[in-house]
């Protein structure tokens, strides 16, 4: 058996430390060991982007990345986005477009989403489809989830003009 | 889906690289992104009993351009996208990153990957067939350079010995009109034909053109003969047959779940007469 490594992660900015084989998969870090169950195993295949997270700085299908790999990082999940009493824009849009049938690929959708709109936060409608083209639905037809992206960036265009 | 254990080194230099790769040979193996790497091992079709993460070594991750442009393996597909000065320097290796993979493998996807790697699949090494790029690759023994069209030797077989490691690729800036022309099931697939095109026009008539093609054999075809088909013409439909004609005497397609070797034939020429058109009109 191979020797298990000190791992120090940042999770939603708090400080994870524990003893991992380098073989564990981050998705199974996160959903087994930490117990933050928003990102999702879907395809286990880096495909249908169901377990996508944010590490440094980037979109991350976490069942495609060692937690050895992630030694040191800082990784953000749905959880660290918003909380039930506290939405994040893209949820309260995703909640009110209807951009979700069965929810199972909504928090990678959501989390890729976030990092789409912080590099370009006026995408257009096949700007949108182009960035999110790494995340599987299987319900909607995406149809409604381009258009809560859509009115996610608009809101939060809205609040910078009003802040400026 | 569970990977056999390794063990897992990440060093801070490239002579720790090499210390690790020297110790255990065939059994290390350097991982730069994982996209290509990680899916094997998960389905137990890669073995690695050593594995060292390049991230932490310097000196990989830079993009230069000039009349020389230089890419560090380390390099990803999101940054050469986000890179104005390599698009506009050499915007076919904007074009071809756009359709590899989708947004978040490219995050991860690195240069030195997709063309060490090997994979008839991948669209960097027909790439840099068409641009005639030089690889550098580190051994114990020091550098040596390869070119790209002498590099691969059958799918997943290169020049590149267990000991080295590919540390970056340079090209010339590319002259005239291009095209990276892509043909996929699905986005994020890798191609059932694409084609990397450069033409230099003088005048009316093409004064030279460098044509390869991505996932036509078990390694990117870089096709002499179809360049040279399109010498010295104005590029009319003539030239273009010759030209797909050429590229079609030096593909050698197999069956598989992307359709029968006629099919890919066809693809094959629909995508050239494509890629030869719109690298012309930009010429």
């Amino acid at each position: 058996m191979a020797k298990k490594m000190h791992i120090k992660l940042t999770v939603n900015g708090q400080e994870e430390e524990f003893l991992a084989e380098p073989r564990e998969l981050l998705i199974h870090t996160l959903r087994e060991r930490l117990n933050i169950t928003g990102p999702h195993i879907g395809c286990e295949t880096s495909h249908c982007g169901a377990c996508t997270v944010t590490v440094n700085g980037k979109s991350v299908k976490s069942c495609t990345m060692f937690v050895a790999q992630a030694d040191g990082a800082d990784v953000t999940t749905i959880e660290g986005l918003g909380s039930p009493d506290n939405l994040h824009v893209l949820q309260r849009a995703f909640k009110e477009n209807h951009g979700l049938q069965c929810g199972f690929c909504t928090p990678g959708m959501i989390t890729r989403a976030s990092k789409l709109l912080e590099e370009n936060p006026n995408p257009t409608e096949e700007e949108v489809r182009f960035g999110m083209a790494g995340n599987l639905c299987r319900c909607t037809g995406y149809q409604n989830i381009v258009k809560s992206i859509l009115a996610a960036a608009a809101e939060l265009n809205s609040a910078k003009e009003a802040a400026e | 889906m569970i990977p056999g254990a390794f063990e897992y080194h990440r060093p801070k230099d490239m002579e720790g690289v090499l210390a690790v790769l020297q110790e255990h040979g065939d059994d290390a193996r350097v991982i730069a992104g994982g996209h290509s790497l990680i899916p094997m091992m998960k389905l137990r079709m890669a073995d690695i009993p050593h594995l060292i993460d390049l991230q932490d070594v310097q000196g990989l991750n830079s993009i230069t351009v000039g009349d020389t442009i230089t890419i560090g393996a380390m390099v990803t597909q999101h940054h050469i996208i986000e890179n104005h000065a390599l698009a506009s320097a050499a915007p076919i290796m904007r074009e071809a990153s756009l359709q590899i993979a989708d947004p978040q493998v490219r995050y991860m996807g690195t240069v030195g990957g997709n063309v060490a790697n090997g994979d008839p699949g991948n669209d960097m090494p027909g790439l840099m067939q068409c641009l005639d790029a030089t690889f550098t690759l580190v051994g114990p023994d020091g550098e040596r350079e390869v070119a790209a069209r002498d590099f691969y030797e059958a799918a997943y077989m290169t020049d590149r010995e267990d000991e080295e490691v590919l540390t970056q690729v340079r090209f010339d800036k590319p002259q005239g009109g291009f095209a990276y022309e892509k043909q996929k099931r699905k986005i994020g697939d890798y191609a059932t034909a694409a084609a990397a095109v450069q033409i230099v026009k003088d005048g009316d008539t093409c004064a030279s053109a460098s044509i390869a093609m991505t996932n036509l054999s078990d390694t990117p075809i870089y096709s002499e003969d179809a360049g040279a088909a399109l010498a010295g013409t104005t590029v009319d439909d003539t030239a273009i047959e010759a030209a797909v004609a050429a590229m079609l005497g030096d593909i050698d397609p197999t069956e598989d779940n992307r359709g029968p070797i006629e099919f890919k034939r066809h693809a094959a020429a629909v995508i050239l007469r494509r890629a030869i058109a719109r690298a012309w009109s930009r010429a």
